[in-house]
């Protein structure tokens, strides 16, 4: 990371609380890809432990959004941070919250691992939700790997990511409809897969919000709701 | 505060997680550095202080706000006998340092001026050299050692962050130095004689933004070593540099309070109003 915005300001005060929030924002964000690869252990490989500990585990999620809130506001109210200073603030705040959405869609993931796996010993995984949810874990490291390094690039390259989960994740719910039509006694485990799958896309979704918001820290450009082409050529047209 | 605090973090190891609320020490008479009890502060007929209660955590910056005429000038000056030169004023109630009234008959002023330093709005170095300034209060107390005088100004100078910028011209005229380097200076001089306290009355309000910047990272910087107390009209200075505020308002204590909480949610109507611009 170009740490630079952390050691320019006359406060050493105010570099280590920008600097802190970021560091945490980044902890929270390994916790949660983590939450992520646990709750596809269970839901890919019948892993009924590691799906427990995914559900156990929310609340740290959770209690690190708080914290993590509370210091921002504090920085907010008493830094009164402008420019690059004011979009890392608001970019952390952002982030966290898609973050703990991100926390939440895995709880989901797993708890429906764990119904699935009472159901039936045999879970008879699907090799492509196994491939996707591996797919929108990367999408997520990546996206916070933009982040901590401000590599707008990047950014833009994992938001293109998205375009594959989203067919990825069509084609998978053709798949589990076709099923249901063969196989309507298996209906309800399917249902449990529809919404684990429909959980993954999801998570692919928040890592492209948190790139958009790596581009407006970076760049000052608010890129949300534009075509990808758009975000692509703000990112990487005039450099400031 | 803090069992709320212990409930949202659902037992997560507070040393990765804690926000800075966590930090925040409980207020009492072992944690004051100062204790001011029921103090009124009268100018003639007028009263400027209403009977104030309030601690001062020992090192901790507490900062005060309210607008012109609050009393909060008036309160600080109260901290050190200030008030003393004025005929007019006269005092009711207590302030304690180390459960001492600074105000008992016995008490040396010059001493206790000593122990709690000030610093006043308007840089005042003395016309002598930088060196001089700074070993002023040792020549009087009677250090004659060349030796320790040296050391003394360079350990204070450096704490004053003003070192760098003068060891080379230490005896030069101290006015041939900027505002800000000035007030940094007169900081120099006050904790050369080691005060516990730091009464800073508008410290950086005739200072541009930058010099005002290093006056409040000099502040943090010391606030190890001293308690610091200071009155700013900025209310963004307060929230800056702060770890207590307390908002006055003629002649009261409306509020005293943790930075964090006065800033984001203050308890009292008032306090709201002034510190987000809805105040008169």
């Amino acid at each position: 990371m170009d740490k630079s915005i952390f050691t320019q300001h006359i406060s050493a005060q105010f570099n280590e609380e920008l600097e802190d929030i970021v560091n945490r924002a980044m902890a929270m964000g390994g916790l949660v890809e983590q939450q992520l690869a646990d709750a596809m252990a269970g839901l890919a490989e019948g892993d009924s432990g590691k799906a427990e500990l995914v559900v156990t585990r929310d609340y740290q999620v959770n209690a690190m959004e708080v914290a993590l809130d509370e210091e921002c506001t504090y920085i907010l109210a008493r830094r009164q941070p402008t420019a690059s200073d004011l979009r890392l603030v608001m970019a952390v705040i952002k982030t966290i919250t898609d973050l703990e959405r991100i926390g939440d869609e895995a709880e989901r993931i797993g708890k429906m691992a764990l119904h699935l796996l009472e159901k039936d010993r045999e879970l008879h995984p699907m090799a492509d939700i196994a491939a996707l949810g591996e797919y929108v874990r990367r999408m997520l490291h990546t996206a916070l790997d933009a982040f901590a390094r401000m590599d707008t690039d990047q950014a833009v390259r994992t938001a293109q990511m998205d375009f594959s989960a989203d067919s990825q994740y069509e084609e998978i719910m053709r798949q589990l409809l076709k099923r249901m039509r063969d196989d309507p006694e298996a209906i309800p485990r399917v249902m449990d897969m529809i919404w684990a799958v429909r959980s993954l896309e999801r998570i692919g979704d928040r890592s492209r919000n948190i790139c958009e918001y790596v581009i407006y820290f970076v760049l000052g450009k608010d890129v949300r709701h534009v075509s990808f082409e758009q975000m692509a050529e703000e990112a990487t047209g005039d450099r400031r | 505060m803090k069992e709320e605090n212990k409930v949202l973090t659902h037992g997560v190891d507070p040393a990765a997680m804690r926000g800075r609320s966590s930090e925040k020490m409980v207020l009492s008479r072992e944690t004051a550095a100062m204790e001011i009890k029921a103090l009124k502060l009268f100018y003639g007929k007028d009263m400027a202080l209403k009977g104030v209660d309030l601690m001062i955590p020992k090192g901790r910056i507490t900062a005060f706000i309210g607008p012109s005429g609050c009393g909060k000038s008036s309160l600080l000056r109260c901290m050190n006998r200030m008030n003393d030169l004025i005929d007019s004023a006269r005092i009711e109630g207590e302030v304690l340092l180390h459960d001492e009234n600074i105000y008992d008959k016995g008490v040396d002023v010059a001493e206790l001026r000593r122990r709690v330093g000030m610093v006043f709005q308007k840089p005042n170095p003395f016309p002598k050299s930088i060196y001089e300034n700074v070993a002023y209060g040792l020549r009087l107390q009677g250090v004659k050692s060349r030796r320790v005088l040296d050391e003394v100004v360079e350990k204070s100078l450096r704490r004053a962050a003003l070192w760098d910028e003068v060891k080379d011209r230490l005896n030069e005229n101290a006015f041939g130095l900027s505002g800000g380097q000035q007030q940094r200076l007169v900081i120099a001089r006050a904790i050369a004689i080691e005060p516990e306290v730091l009464l800073l009355d508008e410290p950086a309000s005739a200072l541009d933004p930058l010099a005002t910047l290093k006056i409040e990272e000099l502040m943090f910087e010391l606030k190890e070593d001293y308690t610091i107390a200071i009155v700013t009209h900025n209310m963004q200075q307060a929230a800056r540099v702060s770890d207590y505020t307390a908002f006055m308002y003629m002649g009261e204590m409306v509020e005293f309070a943790d930075t964090d909480t006065l800033f984001t949610s203050p308890g009292k109507k008032q306090t709201e109003d002034y510190i987000t611009g809805r105040y008169g």
